[in-house]
């Protein structure tokens, strides 16, 4: 029998609340953490609303205790703050006394102050707060965390645009697997900011108002910031420690559309291989899953090409599904741990989040998902889907234990 | 369980290395080697449209043309259509577009900005730039930690190979510099302040290193192919080791790969150049290796976050050639025979690898 890993900690920061027990109030309530912007300094201010984390960097820093530690970035922050409720969540009682690895998840990194440095910087070399720069890259916000976390064991950080924590999980899963480590906090972490905010603005893939994933009249995505974090333990240290299970990480995949560098391919070929594997390694059937929390960006062409993807999968037995984003936006590098979270709270409580806002079908699918919170569900199986730029496509099976 | 001691070895059956030497070249091993007063060592360019497309080229980067080319000689060299994965590291992703999409940010407050270079500012671009020109569908990950990113997509390939889900993975590590990062380096004082000749890198004591940039990459097989350079045979990371027990970690990792000391034919370290990183390894060099040929690169190629994929190609090449070239050598003695390499790196001394690469 193979190795197989479960979920035993959850923590997540997200805009619609500073913990998991937070979002999931949101969640039932249906309500959405989508706003005007209120903390991002951009000109784009009064254009495009966001989902953002309802904490300043200064009230973050005083979350973590690290008033202080002037250096540590937003991505840094939030990422601590979801990975210590992750810990705690999972009831560690010595961080090291397994081998325990932190695989995250950026796709930004420390750019909240590098755009800061780069102001002054640009104007003249000399100028700019070097403690602004010197946490730009990914690696940074990882090593924080581990820090933070006081983590001795492997640590790596992945980037893989839109997938990139669902990327962290599988690696993860894989790791354990393999007998290279016992047990792995993964997840990933990104802040919003003018960088992205932007580079979406020149892709005219940005909602100007909230965005509407899987609906006929969707207009793009709407950018959303947060980190999440699962704990992922092997069987034996989770029969060791006599552990609470959340879940099990049944199944995972990964495939890439070779389609364009931005756009997916109209077949939806990269999803629905991402989906296959993840469905092939957990042996499970398409009709055993009971809910898709879907990538659902938002815009035309992640929703058609995923939509029709997974028409192929699951054909005329399409279960129920919604996109979250509608509630969290698209947290990016986040996003796939941000909805592994979610879908550990689906199997738990045995309740289905809405997509909210859906109207109109779209006219070349036959699906579309379910706009109220379904409760009293028996969900055994959830896929769960994550794709990004560079046609990086990752699928998650999360399943009820007994 | 598995562990390192029964992981199954890597073949490395293709090379392709983009570096400040001429290295693209296989059937040449650093026989001419660039000597030049500089603090950065930029990569020697190549006529990037003899490997890509022409309309696609022009959009490109440095990075992406590099790690593109490389991916591409390295797949040519092993005779590889179809890797059953693509797997890098790098440390900056492409930071040239990155810095341009941010500048052009800044200077047009937030207007009149054009996608390409958010577009390619991605850490993954690469990767995805290798499977669009190979339409490869598969298993395709960019790790992204400083010092481990390559380090990383290296376990990665470990572990795919011996769960037996990857027959052939396209391995990489890849970073460039800019004037702009190099400037932050400089004032940061990761990088010397004045130039010294990069052949000459040790006996200068100035504060910093020599920048440096490269892309490698590795076609690495679960079983032999038609040409083999080498097999990695185990590999270790440790993070922000106390520098007294880093020997003690070394030789518990080579116990678990199944070697003595006296195995190990020749160390290749990190050094590269920059006194107080350099210390961290002088316990190692002057104790647990004392009297063991040693050797090193980063005069070669200086110092990024993936420089130790350079330090990989270096074995494999030593491997494959059986023989050491004088300019790597640190300690006089040219070891009679090659079969075990150990190459310990690190970055900053946060993050620690060691790799061990062996003869076919």
């Amino acid at each position: 029998m193979p190795q197989r890993v479960y979920i035993t900690g959850i923590g997540i920061v997200s805009s619609i609340g500073n913990d998991a027990g937070a979002a999931f109030t949101s969640l039932v309530e249906e309500k959405s953490g989508i706003a005007g912007i209120t903390l991002l300094d951009t000109s784009l201010k009064d254009k495009f609303p966001l989902a953002e984390v309802k904490m300043t960097t200064e009230e973050l820093l005083e979350n973590v205790g690290c008033g202080g530690k002037k250096n540590l970035t937003r991505t840094a922050l939030l990422g601590m703050i979801a990975a210590r409720e992750a810990i705690g969540s999972a009831g560690f009682d010595n961080i090291n006394e397994y081998r325990t690895g932190l695989i995250s998840a950026t796709t930004v990194g420390g750019m909240d102050r590098s755009e800061n440095f780069y102001k002054e910087f640009l104007g003249d070399p000399k100028k700019g707060h070097l403690i602004d720069i010197v946490n730009h890259d990914c690696g940074d916000s990882t090593e924080r965390i581990a820090d933070f976390l006081g983590i001795k064991g492997f640590i790596t950080t992945i980037s893989t645009a839109c997938s990139s924590s669902a990327n962290s999980i599988m690696f993860g899963a894989q790791l354990i697997k393999a007998g290279f480590i016992d047990r792995v906090i993964a997840g990933g972490t990104d802040s919003v900011t003018k960088f992205t905010l932007n580079g979406f603005n020149t892709l005219m893939i940005l909602d100007k108002n909230v965005c509407r994933p899987f609906d006929e009249n969707r207009a793009g995505l709407t950018l959303g910031e947060g980190a999440a974090y699962v704990v992922l333990e092997s069987e034996k240290v989770v029969k060791d420690q006599n552990k609470k299970i959340l879940a099990e990480l049944a199944g995972y995949g990964n495939a890439n559309d070779a389609y364009h560098q931005t756009a997916s391919s109209p077949e939806g070929t990269g999803a629905f291989l991402a989906m296959q594997n993840a469905l092939k390694l957990s042996g499970l059937k398409p009709e055993e899953i009971d809910y898709v929390n879907v990538h659902g960006t938002g815009t035309q062409n992640n929703d058609l090409s995923e939509g029709i993807a997974l028409q192929k999968i699951f054909g005329e037995k399409m279960p129920p599904f919604s996109s979250t984003k509608s509630y969290t936006g698209h947290t990016l590098g986040a996003a796939g741990a941000v909805e592994a979270v979610i879908s550990v709270m689906s199997i738990n409580h045995g309740i289905l989040f809405p997509n909210l806002r859906f109207e109109t079908p779209m006219k070349e699918i036959s699906i579309a998902p379910f706009t109220k919170v379904m409760r009293g569900v028996e969900v055994r199986n959830i896929l769960s889907n994550s794709f990004g730029f560079g046609g990086n496509n990752s699928t998650l099976i999360i399943s009820k234990t007994n | 369980m598995k562990n390192e001691n029964s992981m199954l070895p890597l073949y490395i059956t293709g090379l392709g290395n983009i570096s400040p030497q001429k290295t693209w070249d296989n059937s040449h091993f650093l026989d001419e080697v660039t000597s030049v007063e500089t603090n950065y060592l930029r990569c020697q360019d190549l006529n990037y449209k003899e490997y890509i497309a022409g309309d696609m080229v022009r959009r490109m980067s440095r990075i992406i043309k590099m790690g593109v080319t490389a991916g591409k000689i390295c797949l040519d060299d092993a005779e590889c259509t179809m890797p059953d994965a693509i797997i890098t590291g790098t440390g900056l992703g492409c930071i040239e577009d990155t810095e341009k999409f941010l500048t052009n940010m800044i200077r047009n407050n937030e207007e009149f900005l054009t996608p390409t270079s958010f577009i390619q500012s991605t850490h993954n671009t690469v990767n995805a730039q290798i499977a669009l020109l190979l339409k490869c569908h598969n298993y395709n990950f960019t790790y992204v930690h400083r010092g481990f990113s390559f380090e990383s997509a290296l376990l990665d390939s470990f572990i795919r190979i011996n769960s037996g889900e990857s027959g052939t993975i396209l391995l990489g590590g890849m970073d460039e510099m800019t004037l702009n990062t190099f400037a932050i380096l400089q004032r940061l004082g990761q990088t010397k302040r004045k130039p010294v000749n990069n052949l000459g890198l040790l006996k200068d004591h100035s504060r910093g290193a020599i920048a440096g940039e490269g892309a490698a990459f590795f076609l690495l097989s679960a079983n032999p192919g038609a040409k083999n350079y080498a097999k990695i045979e185990a590999l270790d990371t440790f993070y922000k080791p106390d520098t007294d027990k880093i020997p003690a970690h070394i030789s518990a990792f080579l116990e678990r790969s199944g070697k003595k000391i006296d195995e190990i034919d020749l160390v290749i370290i990190g050094m590269s150049g920059d006194p107080a990183n350099d210390k961290v390894y002088d316990d190692v060099r002057t104790h647990l290796f004392r009297e063991k040929p040693q050797a090193w690169f980063k005069h070669l190629c200086g110092e990024y976050q993936t420089a130790s994929s350079f330090g990989l190609w270096l074995a494999a090449m030593i491997l494959k050639n059986g023989q050491v070239p004088e300019t790597v050598r640190l300690e006089g003695v040219n070891p009679g025979k090659l079969r075990n390499i150990l190459i310990y790196n690190h970055y900053r001394n946060l993050d620690h690898s060691l790799m061990l690469v062996s003869s076919v």
